[in-house]
């Protein structure tokens, strides 16, 4: 790995529901730029770590650093606005917005200070990415007329939209024909050409194979494995998770 | 030609108004009018929180009713003027709307409008037990015979809530087309996803219940002038509650002018009905008109107007 600092840094993330162990001890880094693949099965605890990170929920114990700033007690509005953005298994467009209406609130509320594309108006802005997406065209209908693959698009540029060092895509793919998936894996691509991090949380293989330099594997609330994708998919202890023996 | 700007408009309308109660030489129009005037600055103040954000807020009364009592404390003490109550009577209640944002928003949905309710039968309660304002026998408050510069203090009181309509429905403007009022759409949306694209949601809502209860606040601090014999009842009627919040809905949640048309549409109603009918069938007209705007128009008149609006500019492209 590089010996450059980590953008994120969390460690010994621990979260209970009750009496389940949702997150047991887990430490998670990511560095500037990097794709990652972040996988396991079903309840692993990967949305539950999406959550901590991004300040949905707040972990029991452990720390986390971004950008070298301890974030951990933060709320998420304002780890939005250090870089760290999310999107959503399920899509939650602003429903009685406009497609560009739903990228104005980050574009107004966690970037205000970013002047990409060398213009610093709203709407200007919001069109560039929308662009970027393939919703130009669909720039001012209403976002609750949108189709499944283009909600998730919509999801995507609403995240790139808060001008993010970090981008976590929490399922993206989900129920998307195989087309579909190839086009938000090329669009994952060029947003990270940008120097966006990314952490894919995936179930379909195929795309975390094509995507991440790094896999991480989550297990019942622990960490199992941690490197780089072919390593990891050749681990036999992950086989076993995935496979079964 | 220049376009001229939307909130001129508000501001001609009062100018005519005023102009019209100089006219006017009965009282009982600036009786009627007062009542309808203050449900403009209820129904606006409610729609910042309720509307904007789609937070429902049950207690309108009780902000109403700090206003009221705000003003009979301060009658009792030094009988200042009337707009020192005002000010009085709103900062309470913004206070008050500070505390239980802080209390309460962490309370989604249904459980934030039952907390408001109870709001409303706590205060309720403590002013009933507080006999320096009265208890359950209420307050006469010896209103001025007459004010220099008004034909009468009925008059004046007129004058007054027109001004605080007109300061209400600025303020609930202002709020709509800043990026105040887009956080707050936002978070009506879906606030989790609104506070992950950055809106500070706590900060935003606190702010609405400031705003609205303050304005409630204001609108209630003239009212023991106006009744002259308050007592814990009327001032937290449930009239207000309910009032603040069907006026919004019948008129439309999402836009500034529906409160307003909500409020004029219903205020004027309910004082014919009290006039010609009777005044127990008042909450009856509003629970009628209610049912059928949330089955036939849940956006209310504003959005049956804009539905009709689009359907005209369609109409000429193809």
């Amino acid at each position: 790995m590089t010996t450059q600092a980590p953008l994120l840094d969390a460690m010994s993330i621990r979260k209970r529901f009750d009496g389940f162990v949702a997150l047991d001890a887990v430490d998670i880094a990511i560095w500037p730029g990097e794709r990652v693949g972040l996988i396991g099965p079903n309840g692993s605890g990967k949305s539950t770590l999406v959550n901590c990170l991004s300040g949905a929920i707040s972990s029991d114990t452990g720390t986390i650093r971004f950008d070298g700033r301890a974030i951990e007690r933060l709320p998420a509005h304002q780890r939005t606005r250090l870089g760290i953005v999310r999107t959503f298994q399920i899509p939650l467009p602003f429903t009685s917005m406009t497609v560009i209406g739903n990228l104005t609130i980050p574009l107004r509320f966690a970037a205000r200070h970013h002047a990409v594309g060398g213009t610093t108006n709203d709407v200007e802005q919001a069109l560039l990415i929308l662009e970027d997406v393939g919703l130009r065209d669909k720039a001012h209908e209403p976002s609750a007329g949108l189709t499944q693959v283009e909600l998730r698009k919509l999801e995507l540029a609403r995240a790139v939209a808060a001008r993010p060092k970090l981008l976590i895509a929490d399922e993206t793919m989900a129920g998307l024909s195989n087309s579909e998936v190839d086009e938000i894996v090329s669009l994952l691509f060029k947003l990270n050409e940008q120097g966006i991090a990314v952490i894919m949380i995936e179930h379909i293989m195929r795309a975390v194979m094509a995507f991440s330099q790094r896999a991480i594997v989550l297990v019942a609330g622990k960490k199992i494995a941690d490197d780089t994708t072919d390593v990891v998919m050749n681990n036999a202890e992950v086989v076993r998770a995935y496979l079964g023996e | 030609m220049r376009r001229i700007p939307s909130w001129i408009w508000p501001i001609v309308v009062a100018a005519f108004i005023i102009a019209l109660s100089r006219v006017v030489t009965n009282d009982y129009y600036m009786f009627a009018g007062y009542v309808v005037l203050q449900y403009i600055v209820l129904a606006s103040a409610w729609n910042i929180l309720g509307g904007y954000s789609g937070y429902v807020n049950f207690g309108s009364a009780a902000f109403f009713a700090i206003g009221a009592y705000g003003t009979v404390v301060l009658d009792k003490l030094w009988q200042p003027p009337l707009v020192v109550a005002i000010v009085f009577g709103g900062i309470v209640a913004s206070l008050v709307g500070l505390v239980t944002a802080y209390l309460t928003l962490r309370l989604r949905g249904v459980f934030f409008a039952i907390a408001t309710l109870a709001l409303a039968i706590v205060l309720q309660t403590l002013v009933m037990n507080w006999d320096f304002v009265g208890g359950p026998l209420g307050y006469y408050s010896v209103r001025p015979d007459s004010i220099a510069g008004f034909p009468s203090y009925v008059n004046y009181l007129f004058v007054v809530m027109l001004g605080l309509a007109l300061i209400a429905v600025l303020v609930a403007r202002a709020i709509q087309l800043s990026f105040i009022g887009r956080g707050l759409a936002a978070i009506r949306d879906n606030e989790l996803a609104a506070e992950c694209c950055g809106v500070p949601t706590l900060l935003l809502k606190v702010f609405a219940t400031m705003v609205s209860g303050g304005l409630m606040g204001m609108a209630g601090a003239p009212f023991p002038y106006y009744i002259t014999y308050l007592d814990p009842n009327s001032a937290f009627s449930l009239a207000y509650g309910i009032n603040s919040i069907a006026m919004p809905l019948i008129g439309g949640m999402t836009h500034w002018i529906g409160p307003v048309i909500g409020a004029v549409l219903l205020a004027v109603i309910q004082q014919v009905a009290t006039v010609t009918i009777s005044s127990e069938l008042n909450l009856m007209i509003v629970g009628v008109l209610l049912i059928s705007f949330i089955t036939l128009a849940p956006n209310g008149i504003v959005g049956l107007l804009e539905r009709y609006r689009q359907k005209r500019q369609r109409r000429p492209s193809t």
